[in-house]
């Protein structure tokens, strides 16, 4: 019995159970806020206020989303070849050597739209790169991807370390971070994009790269639905035997689809180093490669998911940050806690509520069922 | 006089356009053994879903011993003392076979006490149903008729007095067959009531007292076995006279298509499955390999299709060497001329989760009318395989349907289809029609011969012995991963038998 469950029409099952799920984790979320002494419904606010409330706060929400959806997309790549890549975070923390090279090497001399694609072009290839010797290891040794993506953002971090306090740090700095890059290093702001709905942007960082994401989710979804190579990537994420009577090579789908999970991993780096900072510095990915895993799951692989998911995990980040800022007893380790209960409830417990509200369906259709059958008599 | 196990009245369930049971009404008479027969996709599972609780009918009612209950999940149905052996058997493969028969009806919180009681429990089962199993025994390790056996008496323990077993001879060889019908004739004996679906006729005729015949939704009769016969129930069954028996001509073999010299392949763990294997396979044949399920005819074909190479041996395709001990590209085979329609239609043939059209390409996707560069071209994609679901008439023909959601019968004429379109010189074909229904039969049988007079040649692989017989121009015996012995079609079952069960072949081979 492959699904127990009767299906559902489609607004049910893209909108009303994720939906459900939302609620519910808010729900006890608040529960959370109520427990450390402070009003749920001023919390709520504070984070509908801090997301939404004034175009600048809406040009942050963006702008964590746009980190959101280039991890999330590189997570659902591999995803649909079966493979759990939960090294984005490395991935995108050395796709930013692509993005710092680019940048230290033509900021002074050429335009942004002269660096940007070069940048594109480093991001992704140190990405893939980064994601290309777990991926071959596992084709070719056999070693779980699980457990070497996971190395790999450890060896990552050191060596970012080590880059930004030997090699890239300009001589007699104190901070390990690269020298803030002239006018041709950094990205020009979406202002002109929010001033259409009459919002002003302020001093937020919403920037080009947030329609290099969009451009992105609909490469994937080009890749997955519609090319050879991601119909045997799906293929061998459904059924590896399938894959091998079929003729698909699976060490080699394994390595491509790492790469190119890890190129998008990757181009997150340019949101951060060329869309705010104008420099890379330590830590720029802040966690991002693992909220990818979340937003993964929560818009169910596709790129039409993952762009509202990414947007709710910045909400999360960019009204949480207001809900700490505005209710001090609230910390932003609270605000991690409700993040995770969001991950909890749309994700790990994403068939929670599904069999009531299965239930409630097929009773409800009976019964218009029925009334259309005495209708008709 | 007979009371009634389970009324259904009125039973309707429909997902989305399919109308999968259509005003149901079934009556089953306790302590008997009712058939329930009908084509692929009939709804047969669909119905047993609902009376086991899977599935919620839009309307209808149930009915056990008199009284009307509501079913909402298994565990209402197991409360109303209905038991359910599915087809794909639900248990865990590392647990014991007690610890299975436990899970979920663990009665105290301690588990050491109810592992006590339940090893009593279970000891009296064993006992009073001669169905005897190593409590202590690891499922994976069991073969399939002994895991069946532990469904069985997962849903005794249960308490269940209605048993519903949903195709359960699909995977057992034949003598495990016959032994589960001795269970099931003790089971009856102790007043239990059985309710068996399969699409084998001749268990129909053997084992049931009644037997129901759905057909396209509906139910459409029901007979006292005693008073029909294995042509009337075809024939309710399909809705016009099938054809039991295959017509074919004298076969005009020709070149030698395939040839294969001293195989042999060992599997996983090295055992060795198929042992100096050599043979021939000519243009315009049908080359039949019989035996019991194990013996070595699965590797046979994975090794000759590339998908399992091969400890040493020669294979030649159209007088060209494959490289059988060394890495083979399906690909390539495909380009020369091989098809393949592997056993397991679930996990290698198809992949499920998949809308039936990229089924329909599946090891042809590199075939340049279905790419625009690397683009999928999904026109070209659909549109063949709409044809291609006229011409076989698969159904619903809905080429945008989820794989899943076809019947078996309907599966397998999905991969048939696509091996058989593109008019490959050799075709070898694992269980053509496990699973698969009476009408279904009758077409994929007469496509395979049409195959042969076409002048291809064609390698057959079936523990069904008379479709072994009924298709094959010659049939050659496999027993332990050897060929004992090669037979004419019109060799008896008896003899057969005897060298699949490897007595006359010993006898041969010491000759
Ligand atoms: N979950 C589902 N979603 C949509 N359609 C379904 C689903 N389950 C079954 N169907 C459809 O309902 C019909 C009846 O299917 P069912 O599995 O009951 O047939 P069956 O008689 O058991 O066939 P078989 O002999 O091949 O097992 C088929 O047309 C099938 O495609
Ligand atoms: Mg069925």
């Amino acid at each position: 019995m492959s699904n127990p469950y009767a299906k559902l029409p489609g607004w049910v099952e893209y909108g009303l159970v994720p939906l459900v799920n939302l609620a519910v984790a808010f729900l006890v979320a608040g529960l959370v806020v109520l427990l450390v002494g402070e009003n749920p419904l001023e919390a709520a606010y504070h984070l509908i206020n801090g997301a939404f409330g004034r175009g600048e706060y809406i040009g942050f929400t963006l702008y964590y989303a746009t980190t959101f959806i280039f991890t999330g997309l590189a997570v659902a790549v591999a995803f649909h070849a079966g493979l759990f890549n939960i090294g984005g975070e490395g991935q995108a923390y050395v796709g930013g050597i692509g993005v710092a090279l680019a940048c230290l090497w033509l900021d002074q001399t050429m335009p942004w739209f002269v660096v940007f694609p070069l940048a594109i072009i480093g991001s992704a290839l140190f990405g893939a790169a980064w994601a290309f010797l777990p991926g071959w290891l596992q084709a070719k040794r056999g070693s779980h991807i699980v457990i070497t993506t996971i190395m790999f953002n450890f060896i990552a971090s050191s060596l970012m370390v080590y880059l930004l306090t030997r090699v890239l740090k300009p001589l007699g700095s104190m901070s390990p971070q690269t020298r803030t890059f002239a006018e041709g290093g950094q990205l020009p702001k979406l202002d002109w994009l929010l001033s259409i709905f009459g919002l002003d942007i302020g001093t937020a960082p919403f920037n080009v790269s947030f329609l290099l994401a969009l451009v992105a989710a609909f490469g994937v979804w080009l890749l997955i639905w519609r090319t050879k190579l991601g119909y045997e990537m799906r293929t061998m994420g459904h059924s590896p035997s399938a894959a091998r009577y079929a003729g698909m090579s699976e060490s080699r789908i394994t390595v491509i689809t790492m790469m190119i999970s890890g190129a998008l991993a990757g181009m997150m780096a340019l949101n951060p180093i060329m869309g705010e900072q104008g420099r890379m510095q330590l830590d720029f990915v802040q966690g991002a490669g693992f909220v990818g895993i979340a937003v993964a799951l929560m818009g169910r692989s596709h790129p039409a998911g993952i762009i509202p998911a990414a947007v709710l995990f910045g909400v999360l980040y960019q009204g949480g940050a207001e809900i700490s800022f505005e209710m001090p007893s609230i910390s932003r380790d609270m605000i991690v806690i409700i993040q995770g209960l969001v991950i909890l409830f749309a994700g790990a417990l994403e068939n929670m509520f599904r069999p009531a509200i299965t239930r409630l369906f097929s009773t409800s259709s009976r019964r218009a069922a029925v009334v259309a059958q005495t209708k008709g008599a | 006089m007979d009371s009634i196990a389970i009324e259904l009245r009125g039973i309707d369930k429909s997902f989305g356009p399919v109308h999968a049971n259509k005003n149901i009404n079934l009556k089953v008479r306790k302590g008997t053994i009712h058939g329930v027969i009908g084509e692929n996709g009939a709804g047969k599972s669909t119905l047993m879903s609902i009376l086991y609780g899977f599935y919620q009918a839009d309307s209808g009612e149930i009915h056990v011993d008199g009284k009307q209950v509501t079913i909402r999940d298994p565990n209402a149905a197991i409360a109303a003392g209905i038991g359910m052996v599915h087809q794909h058997f639900m248990l865990v493969e590392n647990f014991t076979v007690l610890e299975n028969i436990m899970l979920g009806a663990e009665e105290s919180q301690i588990l050491n006490k109810g592992i006590a009681k339940a090893r009593e429990e279970l000891k009296r089962l064993e006992r009073e149903y001669a169905l005897e199993v190593n409590p202590d025994a690891v499922i994976e390790e069991l073969p399939v008729g002994l895991q069946q056996r532990v469904e069985i008496l997962k849903a005794l323990y249960r308490r269940a007095d209605i048993l519903i077993l949903d195709e359960p001879t699909g995977v057992l060889t034949p003598a495990e067959a016959d032994h589960l019908f001795r269970v099931l004739e003790q089971l009856k004996s102790q007043g239990k009531t059985i309710i068996l679906i399969t699409h084998k006729l001749r268990e129909i005729m053997a084992i049931t007292d009644e037997v129901s015949v759905m057909r396209r939704g509906e139910m459409v009769a029901t007979r006292k076995t005693a008073e029909t016969s294995v042509e009337e129930l075809a024939e309710l069954m399909v809705g016009r006279r099938v054809l039991l028996r295959v017509e074919k001509g004298e076969a005009k073999p020709g070149d030698v298509k395939l040839s294969v010299n001293g195989l042999t392949v060992k599997d996983g763990r090295g055992v060795t499955m198929v042992d100096n294997v050599s043979f021939n396979l000519r243009a315009g044949e049908i080359v039949g390999i019989a035996g019991v399920a194990g013996n070595g005819q699965s590797e046979l074909l994975e090794a000759i299709s590339g998908i399992r190479r091969a400890v040493s041996g020669e294979v030649h395709l159209n007088g060209k060497p494959i490289n059988v001990t060394g890495h083979v590209d399906p690909k390539d085979l495909r380009d020369r001329g091989l098809a393949h329609v592997p056993e397991d239609r679930h996990h290698v043939g198809l992949v499920l989760k998949f809308e039936e059209c990229e089924n329909a390409i599946l090891g042809y996707h590199h075939d340049k009318r279905y790419l625009n560069g690397v683009f999928l071209n999904v026109d070209a994609i659909r549109k063949d395989a709409e044809q291609r679901i006229a011409e076989y008439d698969i159904r619903p023909p809905n080429a945008r349907l989820k794989t899943a959601n076809f019947s078996g019968g309907n599966q397998q004429k999905i991969v048939l289809a696509r091996e058989m379109e593109r008019s490959p010189d050799v075709l070898i074909i694992g269980q053509p029609t496990r699973g698969v229904d009476v009408g279904a039969i009758e077409f994929i049988h007469k496509r395979i011969i049409e195959m042969r007079d076409q002048g291809k040649a064609v390698l057959l692989v079936s523990v069904e012995l008379d479709e072994i017989r009924a298709l094959s121009d010659r049939i050659l015996v496999m027993f332990a991963g050897r060929i004992v012995g090669e037979r004419d079609p019109d060799a008896t079952e008896g003899e057969l038998g005897l060298l699949m069960a490897g007595v006359e072949g010993r006898k041969e081979a010491a000759e």
